[in-house]
């Protein structure tokens, strides 16, 4: 692990190559992305008690506000744990300082994206890249050809085939997807800068 | 009956009720047309944007969800089915409402204008806001003596920034318990379904979902009502244990309970038998 650098100035983030505004700490840079203060976390932990998938995760929600607020920015992007959130809200549900710890999950992501850190759960990132070829060529999410897709692609067909098949015989996976008609539309709007598209 | 006044919306039936649960979907439309409730589906409706777009890409979501919104016409409030669907959307319209720049550009790129008053509101909102009485009229087969765990899973949990809409709490339990059936409220009915990571990552989801179903078993259930189809596949898939408990899609009790006569061929289709739970209710009756 290196050394935290916390709160200093004249580190060039990707933050101020972007925007040419310097000196906002990791914190500040990402309150301002995810529209969510998160310096009124007084770590109470109701979060990291409260989330369901907490045991799976490397730091606990409120430990990556922390990482946040002490601008430990390669741990915190390169953590499981944002990848490992669902986004289900029953933190920020009972955090009382309603901080939105979804939203901070959300940016961290982003950034991780963005500035091309190691990802902390490849096979999560690859399915959501999966679920966003269906969507890009079909507008709507055929779910046998991302499950085809994405098994495919973390060679992990065996693990979960006798659930695959069982979801096939009772006709859970539809053969042909379901489509939007002026899907134009929909591939129009897949142009993210960081993405190659399908 | 057929004199009851016809309410129009639009609706949203989102991709999970559009495949994976199309029986139900169907059979759901039908019921609320004995309702009243005239559910049009959205013209060309695509994808609220998933929580794979909101983890890739925050424009590419709101667009999505967005061009929905510029499908719907004006004057009907819009319908969704799906409680994660009905969070996208009504992000999507406060940001839109916000950023007045990011609507018109995309007005201009669709050449269609986007409503923002638009009323989104979910199903289990229009059927106690307009339908409590209507469906105790129609119900065509009582629900007496169904034990259910009225699952909410992450329905209920918002993010802060839509803490003023509407709580969703207790509203299966007034709609279902309109049609006889008993709510179990001892089991875990907000714990989270596992969502993707269903997907992802079984082993992490499998424990967790084993949980709620010892949670339903102990608490002596028939069954999990879900209003939300992915948490009834997941529910299903990854319960590993020797407990079996069928879980239902909120909509399939429904058409149930208005006399849906088709309800064997959807059946079929449960990872987890659900005849047991229909031949109490048909003892009972
Ligand atoms: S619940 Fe809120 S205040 Fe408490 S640790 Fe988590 S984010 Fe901080
Ligand atoms: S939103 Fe994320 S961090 Fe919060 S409880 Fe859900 S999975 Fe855990």
């Amino acid at each position: 692990m290196s050394i935290a650098q916390p709160l200093r100035h004249d580190v060039v983030t990707p933050y101020l190559e972007k925007t040419g505004k310097p000196g906002l700490s990791l914190a500040a840079e990402v309150k301002e992305q995810s529209g969510t203060d998160l310096f009124r976390c007084y770590q109470c932990r109701s979060c990291g008690n409260g989330c369901p998938f907490v045991q799976a995760m490397d730091y606990t929600p409120n430990q990556v506000l922390r990482l946040v607020q002490f601008g430990m920015r390669r741990e915190v992007l390169s953590c499981k744990t944002i990848w490992i959130c669902v986004g289900c809200h029953t933190c920020s549900s009972q955090c009382p300082m309603s901080i939105d710890i979804a939203s901070v999950m959300d940016t961290l992501r982003l950034m991780a994206v963005e500035e091309g850190v190691a990802i902390g759960k490849p096979n999560i990132i690859d399915f959501h890249e999966e679920v966003l070829r269906s969507l890009e060529k079909y507008g709507r999410a055929h779910k046998l050809g991302i499950m085809l897709g994405y098994k495919r692609q973390t060679g992990r067909w065996l693990k979960d085939l006798d659930v695959g098949l069982k979801m096939l015989a009772k006709r859970k996976l539809d053969l042909i997807p379901s489509r939007v008609r002026d899907v134009k539309e929909i591939t129009e709007l897949f142009q993210c800068y960081w993405r190659e598209s399908a | 009956m057929n004199d009851v006044r016809q309410l129009d919306f639009s609706y949203f039936p989102g991709c999970s009720l559009a495949t994976t649960a199309a029986e139900s979907n169907r059979s759901m439309m039908q019921a609320a047309r004995i309702l009243g409730l005239n559910l049009i589906e959205l013209e060309d409706w695509n994808c609220c944007g998933s929580s794979s777009a909101q983890t890739m890409c925050k424009n590419l979501s709101l667009a999505m969800a967005a061009r929905n919104l510029s499908l719907a016409p004006a004057g009907r409030p819009l319908v969704a089915m799906c409680p994660r669907c009905l969070h996208y959307l009504r992000s999507a319209q406060e940001c839109l409402k916000a950023e007045v720049e990011t609507r018109e550009a995309l007005e201009e790129k669709w050449r269609r204008p986007i409503t923002t008053d638009l009323e989104i509101i979910h199903f289990m909102e229009v059927l106690a806001r307009y339908g409590l009485d209507r469906l105790q009229a129609n119900a065509r087969r009582s629900l007496k003596g169904m034990r259910y765990v009225p699952y909410y899973g992450c329905t209920l949990f918002r993010p802060p920034r839509l803490a003023k809409e509407k709580y969703f709490q207790g509203e299966m339990e007034n709609i279902l318990g309109a049609l006889g059936a008993e709510a179990v409220p001892d089991a875990l009915s907000y714990r989270c379904c596992g969502s993707f990571l269903s997907a992802t990552d079984p082993e992490i989801v499998t424990p967790l979902v084993q949980e709620i179903i010892a949670s339903a078993a102990a608490a002596k259930a028939d069954c999990l009502v879900t209003a939300c189809a992915m948490c009834q596949l997941n529910l299903e898939m990854r319960n590993t244990s020797k407990a079996k408990i069928p879980i239902f899609h909120f909509s399939e009790i429904l058409a149930l309970a208005l006399g849906a006569e088709d309800y064997e061929e959807w059946f079929i289709r449960h990872l987890v038998d659900p005849r047991p739970v229909i031949r109490k209710l048909s003892r009972a009756a």
